[in-house]
């Protein structure tokens, strides 16, 4: 794309999540092209189409598969994965990479795009906390959530066949919600203290 | 406020896989908001969802999806960050948004007893009402054919396990017999949902039940 309209690819606020590879290397090898976070931290602060080029290529791939193993058919598949980008887009400010990956993040648009066009159905959503993206996010904490996912997928591979097939059939919609068994054998007691962390210190900051 | 009733796991990874009926999803989303615990508790079920996401297999976009893709964002309105509404009244968010208001916009009907109930417009494979159930009095006994969700939004009732007051939440199963009675002292309020009709015990409540559509 950077290369099709001539520009440069735009130089993020220093000091940013992101800005390791912009240090190191030259500026056409600027992005690293796996750092799903520092990607669309250059689509939420530089509108870079470059970046979100990349996390296309990426992501919507999966956005689809992920709506076709839910029962959608290959059309509507693609429309809304293209959608699920689309919003990835628009809703970008709302991104915190501290809070979550963006594979997590991407997975709850997707979600809720597959609500609304295979169920018609509305989501109700908890209430919006005041919990914006940070504008210095402890990059400590960035690289914590943004592993989380990895290190999820690698224990997601080592579990037993059949146990990780039901929590597929859960997540793609094979399973009624009577059927879901929440015994994982995933380590989501670790996650679950980090974001309540979060969550204490947010409410600290809101008293 | 301490919730000492919460959703079980089931119910929150359910949630994250969005595999519920909307008028679960309207309790959950509810009970969410009032509870931090549950709230990390279903976003490290979101965790799970984002890990088969990145895990999944691909299938080949059309050659064009890129360019129509960036072709959408352009008529897309540019979202701006909204200031939280931040609820004055008893009901959460999600459930304010149902009601259209709080407290004063609902539609009570009478249900005998003094209790009252407002069905809330959700999908049809389950359903989901808002209970007012007098200082001290009971909800007519029944159980239960499917699961039934009760969170406590006002006041607190108990039944012969335990009590529950604001923001916790019930959950009643087939097995569950039960006679929910408020506290005394102050009117309680419910946001409860069913996914199959309550078998109510006595012969009146069973008569009038098509009547109340619960």
């Amino acid at each position: 794309m950077t290369e099709q309209d001539g520009r440069p690819l735009p130089v993020g606020v220093p000091g940013g999540f992101g800005m390791r590879q912009l240090r190191e290397g030259s500026l056409a090898k600027a992005v690293d092209e796996t750092d799903w976070a520092g990607l669309l931290l250059r689509v939420r602060d530089h509108q870079d189409r470059a970046a979100f080029a990349a996390l296309f290529r990426h992501f919507a791939p999966r956005v689809k598969a992920f709506l076709m193993k839910s029962g959608a058919g290959a059309t509507l598949a693609e429309e809304c994965a293209q959608d699920v980008m689309a919003t990835l887009w628009q809703k970008a400010h709302l991104f915190d990479p501290s809070r979550a990956s963006v594979a997590t993040w991407v997975y709850t648009i997707a979600r809720n795009r597959r609500i609304d066009a295979l169920r018609k159905s509305r989501r109700a959503e908890p209430e919006d906390l005041d919990w914006g993206p940070e504008p210095e996010p402890d990059q400590a904490e960035v690289l914590e959530a943004q592993q989380e996912t990895e290190r999820l997928g690698r224990a997601l591979s080592a579990l037993p066949g059949p146990q990780r097939t039901l929590i597929e059939r859960a997540f793609y919609g094979d399973l009624s919600h009577s059927e879901i068994a929440a015994e994982t054998g995933l380590p989501l007691g670790t996650i679950k203290s980090r974001i309540r962390l979060a969550l204490d210190k947010l409410r600290q900051q809101m008293t | 406020m301490t919730i000492r009733h919460h959703l079980s796991d089931q119910l929150l990874m359910a949630y994250a896989a969005g595999q519920l009926p909307e008028a679960f999803n309207l309790v959950v989303a509810t009970h969410v908001s009032l509870c931090d615990d549950c709230r990390a508790r279903a976003a490290s079920f979101d965790t799970v969802g984002g890990a088969l996401l990145e895990e999944a297999e691909e299938i080949a976009m059309g050659e064009d999806a890129l360019s129509r893709a960036l072709a959408r964002i352009e008529t897309l309105p540019q979202a701006t960050r909204s200031a939280p509404i931040m609820p004055t009244g008893i009901f959460p968010g999600p459930l304010a948004g149902y009601v259209g208001g709080d407290l004063s916009a609902v539609r009570w009907r009478r249900v005998g007893g003094g209790v009252k109930q407002a069905i809330l417009p959700t999908g049809k494979d389950a359903s989901a009402r808002l209970l007012f159930i007098p200082a001290g009095k009971a909800v007519p006994d029944h159980g239960h054919r499917g699961m039934e969700l009760t969170l406590v939004l006002q006041g607190a009732f108990a039944d012969a396990n335990d009590e529950f007051g604001r923001g916790d939440i019930e959950i009643a199963g087939e097995d569950l017999e039960h006679t929910p009675v408020a506290l005394s002292g102050q009117d309680c309020i419910c946001l409860a949902a069913t996914d199959a009709p309550l078998r109510f015990r006595g012969l009146i409540p069973r008569l009038a039940q098509p009547l109340l559509r619960i």
